[in-house]
Parts: structure tokens; C-alpha cells; sequence
């Protein structure tokens, strides 16, 4: 295969397998940096150079070299983690980062603020915890995410067994990894505990599937069982939406493709996209197809224009049909027709549940995903102490927010004392706005950001917050997402309110986006401070409460009353914009 | 003045010591040939200056700071004048043996830490005081000591050296002088003694003797120059519990100069708090004169008020009289415990007195002293300007929060545009290799880096061959690297050959710079061997001593030296030059 004409194509070529010089700029202690090449790469291992942006001025004024550190995304298949699991995490965050644990939108864990002399030990301990980081990040099939929906255990166990099958299948092979974190001594390259694809000319013995270039651009899967789409299928580059026979039985998956958020201020070649149908297939030809759709887009996506990699773009450019039928001569059978199958919302179902064989799951809403510490709310404490207990699971949702699955009988009492006392019991007693809010984590780790998120979403739903009480929606859930940059890591364009970051303190106000994530929103208002976002809203909203039909969603409404076009498809996302009167 | 000696009648004397008293140097070279030449007029025979038979005379010095070096050369130039045909000799260049040719011998010699000798006099110390030194009969000697009565071992290592040399058959001619922080006095009124009361000595060396005070240069230790500070700030990042300050001086238009090893001398002035305290506990008044100023001025300005020693608490006891105080300085060991970490206020509060004014308090107090800090630039790459590296000195004991003075004044008090007094000293005892191709290696953990940013400056500008390796260490890496971008930018450059980095509380354990030479031994061992040099600033209590004794191991280590062997290889090193240390 030709190296395409981005830069992070050449580095992949160079870095055999990955390794570039990543273990010489771990072994250099003058800088908490490593070298620009080698931040790409790390991606790959699941990790992220940053650097806290609040105070770079002041450390160049002091000589010194702007705050690095790192993220760490640990790859959780379906975010299911064990008890013993939930505890490592939680004293990784205490001893080597900085003090937090973040839930992310693609129920992952996120480690911020490790510095590189903790790095390998950090990674080293994550996979002592039987976690890894190898393609949390990077040119690659990343984390796989399941619904955790506890109230279909059978279902569940079955999607999650796949969403595991799908995520060993599509790991990078190279030993790099191994070789690089794991200082066992033996060189043992990451266990390979299925058959190894065949060899085909691109691929090669030490990558049997992606080759040495990798992918051109990231990549995502997620499997969805309805009525729930909370993880939000159609915004990932390859989906399984469950196809149910009565209420436990999985006849097989309706595959989707070329679902994708990002794209760039300014440049209306890039947009986001919500994915198509490809096909129905059996639960033992999921992931054969899965490697198959990884392999066409290894092929015939763009590696010359990075903004254009996706595997969106791909879709987009070669239609449906044609994408479909590389699947089909990779698989060597036909895909079916899709099932029907109805999606019914997107966000989480809080609180209580108790399950047929009677155990009990608790999902609680954590605020943007963030777990730490307050004098007012010991969240981090109070799961830790649930952590020494529980005798089920943890799983992370697809909103960032946390199910403490399993709880048996005999353990009840125990956990709602725990949770009663710190002040977790009510966690979801909050405006189904914030319910069902996310943010991405932006200032000041992360260096894509173009303003506040995570830190500033909180305040703004407070403000809005006030309108929505006023006209008696607090129990009527609106989504409502925010991100520091238009790369779209909390999915804004498919909420019904989506902020998306500009300049400091400034945001696109996008609407219209699907209740169940079945449609993108589209720009309602560019660069609005985030101070008149309230301001903005507010007649709207009025109108909305006053003016609504029986069952209608925000976002359905925003575009019946008039205040927006529908954005019906991914390249139209950028049409029909309408200066609108700001109510200022 | 001398006139013990004076072949002058009374009458006469007077006149030419009214004649020599305030003189320039000019004035007084110009006179004292004048008087020669009356000598040689009259056909006198009194005039040794020139008589051709001069008697010759040894001065031998031990200096640390430079001040004893300082001084040998103030004793030279007035013996000369005074008709001596003196050498002077470093103990660092000598053996004690050579003693036994000098039939006349003046000693200076300072006291360090522990009643320790100069680095540079350690071997000559050892070998002066065993059992194999020869005897001295009929040696005329005077020995002046250097020391400050605020350590308890004040000036022992004149007390032994003028014990030893007494014991080993010398003649005392002139009692021996122990002089406090500030010897300038002291120091003069021993040289006219010492001097006169060797045998030869002219009316020239009086006129000398009384103008060695006088100022030689422009702006020196008894005339400040007042520098405008051009910068000041925090080298320590957020989260840092250091407060290490780099502090840029202008020396514009005053003339001065300097080279990459020196010191600069600091006045501080005392805080105000600190001279509160004071006049609460004594009961004075802030606003009582004392000469031509105020009181609350003069304890600014020229009293040290926070240092306590025994010497002090004896001088206060003095005009107090207290039977309890007494007592309690006479039980030593207890008195030593109660002093460490207590200051003058501590006294006086504890053994208060009703009747002080202020001629009887102020007399009891010792002058405010400046304080030195190792030169932290190179005029090379900073026309103009002298950079201090100053650690804030801060703590509690004993209920009370303490400061050290100088650095406190220079962090609290005074900020850009303000002007501080300041004068040179020089300190020949750290210097770079007189040839740039000479490898130096650097061990400068915390404020220690100070002076080898002036000798990297320096190397940068002249651009030297010799490779330059630096150790530093501090307690983090995110915060305490002091001076990392300009190190980083050194390193790019090739300027800086290696940089290793010793974090103590990065990680559980404690890792310090003699660890990273350990782990670097066979490298430094080549390099020194190579003929580098070696050089070690900042702590003298810990740090200097670990670094020495990682020095002797990895001679036994690398260079299969014992114990005896790598003592012996060291002090050789030293002897050459190439082993220097900067320490307190």
C-alpha cells in the first residue's frame, strides 16, 4: 500500500509497528515531553500528550517548560469492570494522576495529569488490572462499546461477549506495546485468542489485519440494543443494532456504517454524518463483517487529506451500494435486508431496578462523567467504599454516567447505606435537562480546545435551568451537550441543544438534533457567548412548553415551529442557515 | 596605627599620622614614596624598603569564600610597603613542612560549618595537626582567625593553629585575632600589630597599614553600589512548596565587572515586623535617636536583630545581669537546644529588662551583615547585569513564623525599580578550567544550580570545546526545575552535553544527585580521568558530603582504587584544581 501524503502516515511508516522512539523519550528526564512524532504514536497505546493550558504563560515567565502530562484512556470493552477492577482504577487516579477518574463518552476510563516518569508504572498497573490501553486512541478500532442496559442480563451478556470478541479481533497485534509498558522480561507479544485472519498483501505477520499504515483516520464501534440507542449508533464508524426475537433472543444485528462527529470551523467539506444501514447479519458473521468493513475502509479510505480519513468520507464518497458490495466480496456472502427495530430514546434510565432473577442495578447520573472529591459530594470515597463490597459489577454508560449492576439481595442494604451516606442516593434528583447532558473535557488538558466545556456546562444548565422551571419542564428531558472544539468527542450535532466550542467563552448553538440521536441538529446561532446562551434559549423554550404537541421532543419542535431547517443528511449540514433575531 | 616600633619622637609621629589619616590610595602610594624618598634624601639607614635586605616573611592562608585570600593580599601589599620580602602560600598549593624554612609567619584562616577547615585546606589541616608534623622552633608567628559567633565553633580553626604552632615551638609575637562576619576591623588593628611586632617595619608601612581600609575600587563591600533590580520572579511553578527566586541586577554605569564563580554581596534590611518585635520586647522607642537617626532606621539598617548565639545572649547578659540567664548559659549543652531554632526576640521576651536605651541595646548587637550568593550569570551573555538564584527562607519554630533575612528582604521587600546594595566578592576557589576544551562536570542540585548557569553562559559564549554535563535535583519535576527551558535550549544547542535529573518526591523513594552519579559512575569516572573537572555547589550540611563520598566510590568502583587510594586520588584532584566546591 501506497504511504499517503499525511504527515501521520509517514510517522506510522517510519515507527516499526508503533515503537517509534517512544522508549527513548521515556528514558529522558530533562523534559516531561516527548517528541511530536512519538505523540502520535502514543495515541495508539492509549495515551495523549497534553499540558495545562491555564498555566503555560506563567511557567514560560518562570523558565519553565509549559505543565505536560498525560491522559490515559483505558480500553473497557461494553464498560463492564469488576469490583477489584473499580478499586485499581481508583488507586491508579490517587498515586500517579491527578486524583480523578473521568468517565468518557465512550465508556472508557480516563486517567488526566500523569506525568511522563509515572507512565509506565500507570500502564503497567492498568494491565495488572487485566485492563489496557493498546487502541484507546489512534488510527485503529478503538474502545467497543454495548448498551449496559442490567434489565436484559441474557442480552447484555450476549452483546457483551461481542463487543469483547469484536475488540480482542480488531487489536493492533505489534509487540510494541508489550515491549514498551510491560516489563515482564519475556517479549510475549499481546495473547492472540482467536484464529488470526488470513494474510493478505497489505496486511503482514506482525499486523494480520491492519498492515503497518494502520487505518487512515480513528475508528468506532458500538452495539445497540433497542429501544435504547444510547450509544448512539448512528455517530460511530461501524454499529450493531440488535435485532430481538421476543425478549431475550438475538437473532442478529442490522450493521451500520459511516457514522462520524467531527469536522472543522470553516471548512464545509468536513461535516458530521449520521451512519447508513449496510445490512443484516447472523451473530456468528458479525465479526467477520466487522473485520471486513475495517478492511475496505483500510483500503479505500482517504490517507492524502486527514480531515477527509473517516470512514464517513469513505461512505460518502463511494455510496452505500458500492462500500456494501467490498464488504460482500471480503465476507464472501450477501448481507441481508435490515430488520425493523425502533429506537425509543438515548439517554439512561436512572435510579432503581431489580431484574428477574432478582438482583438489584443502581444507575446514578455523574456530572459529565467527572469522579472526585468534594467537601459537599465524596463521590470518588462513597464508590470505593461500594467497590470493597459489591459482589456484581460496575458499568459505565455511553452518557458518562455509572450503573452499579448486580446487587444482590443480601448486599442491598449495605450499598444504600454507603450510598446514603455520601450522598449518592440522590444523585438523579436533579432537572431531566442536566440529566441528559454531557460535555467533553476540554480546558485545560486537552489541546484541541477552543473554549470552556466540562468546567462551564454545569453553570450554563444552572442558568437554563431557571427558564425550564419557570415554564414546568424539569421532568421533560431535553438533550444537551457541549464540546470545547467542533471534533465532537459528547456527540453534540445529535442532541437537541449541541454547543460546540469557537473562541473562549464562545459557542455555535446548534438545534434540532433527534431525541434518539436519529438526526442531526444544525447551526442555529454561530458564536454566541455562552453568557447569552440562556438569553437565547429562552423565548424558545417558552414557546416550546406553551406551543408543543403531545409528545413532541424539543428538537422535532425547534424545526416544525420554524426556527430551523431538518438537516436531513451529513453533506447537508451546512446548508440552509438562517441569520436568526436573537432574543438579546 | 603602630608606633610601639616608631623611631619618631612623639611629636612627630602625630604629624604623619594626621597626614595619613583619610588618604586615597593614590595619596597614600604618593606619600609613602615621598617619605621613602626622605629616607634616601637624608641618607638615613632606617628605610629597609630600600636597604635590599629584606626580611623575608610567610603568609599562609586557608580561605573558603575567598575573604582569608582576600586578606593575605591586603597583608602582602602592607608588609612590602613595611619593608618584608613576603610570599604568600594557599594551604590548598602547600605542605605544612614547607613551614619550617618561614622564620616569619602570619596565618589567616577561616572556620566552616563545624568547626571545619576551607575545603581547600582539609589535607593541610590533617597533616599540620598529626603526630608526623616537624617542629618549628624559633618561627615568629601571629595567626588571625575568620568566623562568626553566631556557629558555636566560632573561629577554631584559628584557635588551633595558633595552639599548634606554638606547641611545635613557635614564638606568638602578636596575639592572635578572631574575627565575626564583620572583620574588617579587627582585622586591621591585628595586621598593624602583627606586622609591627615582627622585627622591621618603617614609617611607610604605618601610612600603608592606616589605608588599607580606604576603598580601592569604586564600589566595594564597605561602599555598596545600589542596584536597580530589572526583574524578579518565582522560578517554582504552582504546587511547588519551594520559593526559589531569579533576581536580575542592573550594573549599569557602575563600572563593576565580574567572572562566573564570584559571589555577590547582599544588604539586606530588616523587616519591619521583625524591628516591632524588637521594640515591643525591649520596651524602647521607635522614634528615640541614636547618633543622627532614629532608632526604628538604625535597627533596619545596621543591627543584625534576629541572630542569637551564645556570644550574644553573654554581651546581653552583660548589661541585663539575670542570675537565671546566667545559669542557663553556663549549662552549654542545654542552652545550644534552646537556641536552635530561636532568635534575639526569643531572649529578650524570655529575659526581659526594664532600663535598655538605645546606646546600651544597640551595643550589645552585632552590624547587619551582608549576605553572599553564588553569581547566577556570565557578563558574556549579560552586559550589564549580575542574576541571582535565591531561596526564600521561611519557617516556624517555636510559635513564631521566622524568615531568613537577605532572602526574605530580597522576595518581600523590594521589587523591580527598587535598588538593593551590593558588592563583589571574588572567589578564586571556583573557576572554570583556563582552557575551553576541558570537560567540567556540574553538580548543582536547588539554588546549587546558580552558579554553573554563569559557567554554561559563560562556555555558551565563548564557545568552548570542553563537554559540559550538569546534574541538578530538586524535590519535583513539574515545579522545581529551575531554569528548564534555558537547560532544554542548551541541550538543543549541543552546548549542554548531558543533563541528569535527580526528583526526590516524584516517586516513593528518594532519589539525589550522588544516586545519579552512582548510576552514571564509569562515565564521570572516563571523564575525570579524561582530566575534567569536577565541580559541586550548594548544600554543605548533606549534599557536598554524599557527593564526596560518591565520588571516592566511584573511584573503588571504576577506578579499583581502596579506600586509602581514592582519599588520596581526591585530594590530588583538589590539589590540581579540578575538584571545586561552592558550599554552604
Amino acid at each position: 500500500m501506497k504511504v499517503g501524503k499525511t504527515a501521520n502516515e509517514g510517522i506510522k511508516d517510519a515507527s516499526n509497528y508503533l515503537r517509534g522512539t517512544i522508549l527513548e523519550g521515556l528514558a529522558n528526564t530533562s523534559t516531561g515531553s516527548l517528541s511530536a512524532d512519538d505523540q502520535q504514536l502514543t495515541k495508539f497505546h492509549g495515551i495523549y500528550q497534553q499540558d495545562n493550558r491555564d498555566i503555560r504563560r506563567e511557567r514560560r515567565k518562570k523558565k519553565l517548560e509549559p505543565a505536560y502530562s498525560f491522559m490515559i484512556r483505558v480500553r473497557v470493552p461494553g464498560g463492564v469492570s469488576t469490583p477489584q477492577q473499580w478499586l485499581d482504577m481508583d488507586r491508579i487516579a490517587q498515586e500517579h494522576a491527578n486524583g480523578a477518574i473521568k468517565l468518557t463518552t465512550r465508556q472508557a476510563f480516563q486517567f488526566h495529569g500523569v506525568i511522563k516518569g509515572n507512565l509506565k508504572r500507570s500502564i503497567a498497573e492498568i494491565n495488572e488490572a487485566l485492563f489496557d490501553t493498546l487502541a484507546a486512541c489512534g488510527d485503529v478500532n478503538r474502545n467497543v462499546m454495548c448498551n449496559p442496559n442490567p434489565n436484559q442480563s441474557k442480552v447484555h451478556g450476549e452483546v457483551l461477549r461481542l463487543a469483547t470478541d469484536i475488540s480482542d479481533h480488531l487489536s493492533p497485534r505489534t509487540g510494541a506495546y508489550h515491549d514498551i509498558w510491560i516489563d515482564d522480561g519475556t517479549g510475549e507479544k499481546v495473547k492472540v485468542t482467536y484464529d488470526p485472519p488470513k494474510i493478505d498483501d497489505i496486511a503482514d505477520e506482525e499486523e494480520p489485519i491492519y498492515g503497518k499504515l494502520y487505518l487512515p483516520r480513528k475508528f468506532k464501534t458500538v452495539i445497540a440494543v433497542p429501544p435504547s440507542n444510547d450509544v448512539d449508533i448512528y455517530a460511530h464508524d461501524l454499529g450493531y443494532i440488535a435485532i430481538l426475537e421476543g425478549d431475550d433472543k438475538i437473532v442478529g444485528y442490522n450493521v451500520t456504517v459511516g457514522g462520524g462527529m467531527g469536522m472543522t470551523h470553516g471548512n464545509e467539506e468536513t461535516f458530521p454524518r449520521l451512519a447508513d444501514q449496510l445490512g443484516f447479519c447472523t451473530p456468528e458473521q458479525a465479526i467477520l463483517v466487522g473485520e471486513a468493513v475495517v478492511r475496505v475502509q483500510r483500503d479505500f479510505g482517504n490517507r492524502d487529506v486527514r480531515t477527509n480519513a473517516r470512514l464517513k468520507y469513505t461512505v460518502e464518497r463511494m455510496g452505500i451500494d458500492a462500500f456494501r458490495e467490498e464488504v460482500e466480496k471480503l465476507c464472501g456472502f450477501k448481507l441481508g435486508e435490515p430488520r425493523d427495530f425502533k429506537f425509543e430514546h438515548n439517554g439512561d434510565r436512572y435510579g432503581w431496578i431489580e431484574d428477574h432473577t432478582g438482583n438489584f442495578h443502581y444507575t446514578m447520573f455523574i456530572e459529565n462523567g467527572r469522579i472526585y472529591d468534594t467537601d459537599d459530594y465524596p463521590l470518588m470515597t462513597g464508590l470505593r467504599e461500594i467497590a470493597k463490597t459489591h459482589d456484581g459489577d460496575f458499568r459505565l454508560t455511553a452518557n458518562q454516567n455509572l450503573i452499579i449492576a448486580n446487587i444482590s439481595p443480601a448486599k442491598k442494604a449495605e450499598i444504600e447505606k454507603i450510598l446514603e451516606a455520601h450522598k449518592m442516593l440522590d444523585s438523579y434528583e436533579r432537572s431531566a435537562l442536566r440529566l441528559n447532558s454531557m460535555a467533553c473535557v476540554s480546558l485545560p488538558t486537552c489541546g484541541l480546545a477552543l473554549a470552556e466545556s466540562q468546567r462551564y456546562l454545569p453553570d450554563l444548565i444552572t442558568e437554563i435551568d431557571e427558564v425550564i422551571e419557570n415554564v414546568g419542564l424539569r421532568h421533560d428531558a431535553i438533550t444537551i451537550r457541549m464540546t470545547g472544539c467542533p471534533n465532537g468527542c459528547a456527540r453534540p450535532y445529535i442532541s437537541e441543544i449541541g454547543f460546540v466550542g469557537r473562541a473562549p467563552g464562545k459557542y455555535n448553538l446548534y438545534l434540532g438534533g433527534g431525541f434518539h440521536g436519529e438526526r442531526l441538529s444544525k447551526l442555529y446561532a454561530p458564536s454566541v457567548k455562552g453568557t447569552d446562551a440562556a438569553k437565547i434559549l429562552k423565548p424558545i423554550i417558552e414557546d416550546y412548553a406553551k406551543n408543543r404537541e403531545e409528545g413532541e421532543h424539543f428538537g422535532d419542535f425547534t424545526i416544525r415551529a420554524g426556527y430551523l431547517k431538518a438537516t436531513e443528511n451529513g453533506r447537508d449540514f451546512h446548508k440552509d442557515f438562517v441569520e436568526p433575531e436573537l432574543a438579546l | 596605627m603602630s608606633s610601639s616600633n616608631s623611631p619618631l619622637p612623639p611629636e612627630k609621629l602625630l604629624q604623619a599620622q594626621n597626614l595619613a589619616a583619610g588618604l586615597t590610595q593614590d595619596q597614600a602610594n604618593w606619600l609613602a614614596g615621598f617619605y621613602s624618598g626622605i629616607g634616601f634624601a637624608t641618607g638615613g639607614a632606617a628605610a629597609p624598603a630600600q636597604s635590599g635586605a629584606k626580611t623575608p616573611l610567610t603568609v599562609l592562608y586557608g580561605s573558603e569564600s575567598g575573604n582569608a585570600e582576600k586578606l593575605s593580599g591586603t597583608i602582602q601589599k602592607t608588609a612590602d610597603k613595611a619593608g618584608f620580602k613576603t610570599k604568600v602560600v594557599n594551604m590548598g598549593d602547600s605542605k605544612p613542612g614547607d613551614l619550617k624554612k618561614a622564620e616569619n609567619l602570619l596565618v589567616v584562616i577561616s572556620t566552616w560549618g563545624e568547626g571545619d577547615p576551607p575545603d581547600t585546606a582539609v589535607d593541610y589541616y590533617e597533616e599540620f595537626m598529626g603526630d608526623g608534623m616537624a617542629k618549628l622552633d624559633g618561627v615568629k608567628f601571629s595567626v588571625c582567625g575568620l568566623g562568626d559567633t553566631s556557629y558555636e565553633h566560632f573561629c577554631k580553626m584559628g584557635k588551633d593553629f595558633d595552639a599548634r604552632l606554638a606547641a611545635l615551638g613557635g614564638e606568638r609575637v602578636f596575639d592572635r585575632a578572631d574575627c565575626d562576619v564583620d572583620f574588617q576591623a579587627s582585622f586591621d588593628k591585628w595586621l598593624d600589630g602583627a606586622i609591627g611586632a615582627l622585627p622591621s617595619a618603617a614609617v611607610a608601612a604605618d601610612l600603608q597599614a592606616a589605608v588599607t581600609a580606604a576603598p580601592t575600587a569604586a564600589y566595594d563591600k564597605a561602599n555598596p553600589y545600589e542596584a536597580e533590580i530589572l526583574e524578579k520572579v518565582v522560578l517554582n511553578g504552582t504546587g511547588s512548596i519551594k520559593e526559589t527566586l531569579h533576581v536580575e541586577l542592573s550594573l549599569e554605569g557602575s563600572g563593576l565587572t565580574y567572572q562566573p564563580g564570584d559571589a555577590l554581596g547582599v544588604y539586606p534590611v530588616n523587616r519591619a515586623a521583625d524591628v516591632n518585635s524588637i521594640l515591643a520586647a525591649t520596651g524602647l522607642k521607635a522614634n528615640a535617636k541614636l547618633g543622627d537617626k532614629t532608632l526604628v532606621e538604625a535597627l533596619q539598617i545596621e543591627f543584625d536583630i534576629t541572630s542569637l548565639s551564645a556570644a550574644i545572649a553573654m554581651k546581653y547578659n552583660g548589661v541585663v545581669g539575670s542570675k537565671d540567664l546566667e545559669a542557663a548559659i553556663d549549662d552549654k549543652a542545654t542552652f545550644k537546644d534552646w537556641i536552635w531554632g530561636r532568635q534575639l526576640v526569643d531572649l529578650i521576651e524570655a529575659y526581659p529588662f526594664k532600663e535598655w536605651t538605645p546606646e546600651s541595646f544597640t551595643e550589645i548587637l552585632r552590624p547587619l551583615a551582608p549576605r553572599l550568593y553564588s553569581i547566577a550569570s556570565s557578563l558574556k551573555a549579560h552586559e550589564d547585569e549580575v542574576h541571582l538564584t535565591i531561596a526564600a527562607v521561611r519557617y516556624n519554630s517555636h510559635g513564631r513564623d521566622r524568615v531568613g533575612v537577605c532572602s526574605t528582604f530580597v522576595a518581600d521587600e523590594v521589587n523591580v525599580g527598587d535598588k538593593v546594595r551590593v558588592y563583589f566578592h571574588s572567589n578564586n576557589n571556583f573557576r572554570l578550567p583556563e582552557s575551553g576544551d576541558t570537560d567540567v562536570i556540574m553538580v548543582g542540585p536547588g539554588t546549587g544550580i546558580a552558579p554553573f548557569r554563569a559557567f554554561v553562559e559563560e562556555r555558551a559564549a565563548t564557545e568552548a570545546k570542553g563537554k559540559n554535563w550538569l546534574f541538578f535535583g530538586d524535590q519535583h519535576f513539574s515545579y522545581d526545575f529551575l531554569y528548564q527551558l534555558e537547560w532544554l535550549d542548551y541541550l538543543d544547542d549541543g552546548i549542554l552535553t548531558e543533563l541528569t535529573t535527580a526528583f526526590s518526591r516524584d516517586q516513593k523513594e528518594k532519589v539525589y544527585v550522588q544516586h545519579r552519579l552512582m548510576e552514571h559512575g564509569a562515565e564521570i569516572w572516563k571523564q575525570l580521568e579524561g582530566g575534567a573537572h569536577f565541580y559541586v555547589c550548594g548544600d554543605a550540611s548533606r549534599m557536598a558530603k554524599d557527593v564526596h563520598q560518591a565520588l571516592m566510590d566511584i573511584a573503588q568502583e571504576h577506578g579499583g582504587k581502596d579506600a586509602k587510594e581514592a582519599k588520596d586520588w581526591l585530594s590530588a584532584l583538589r590539589k590540581e584544581k579540578r575538584y571545586q566546591r561552592d558550599v554552604y
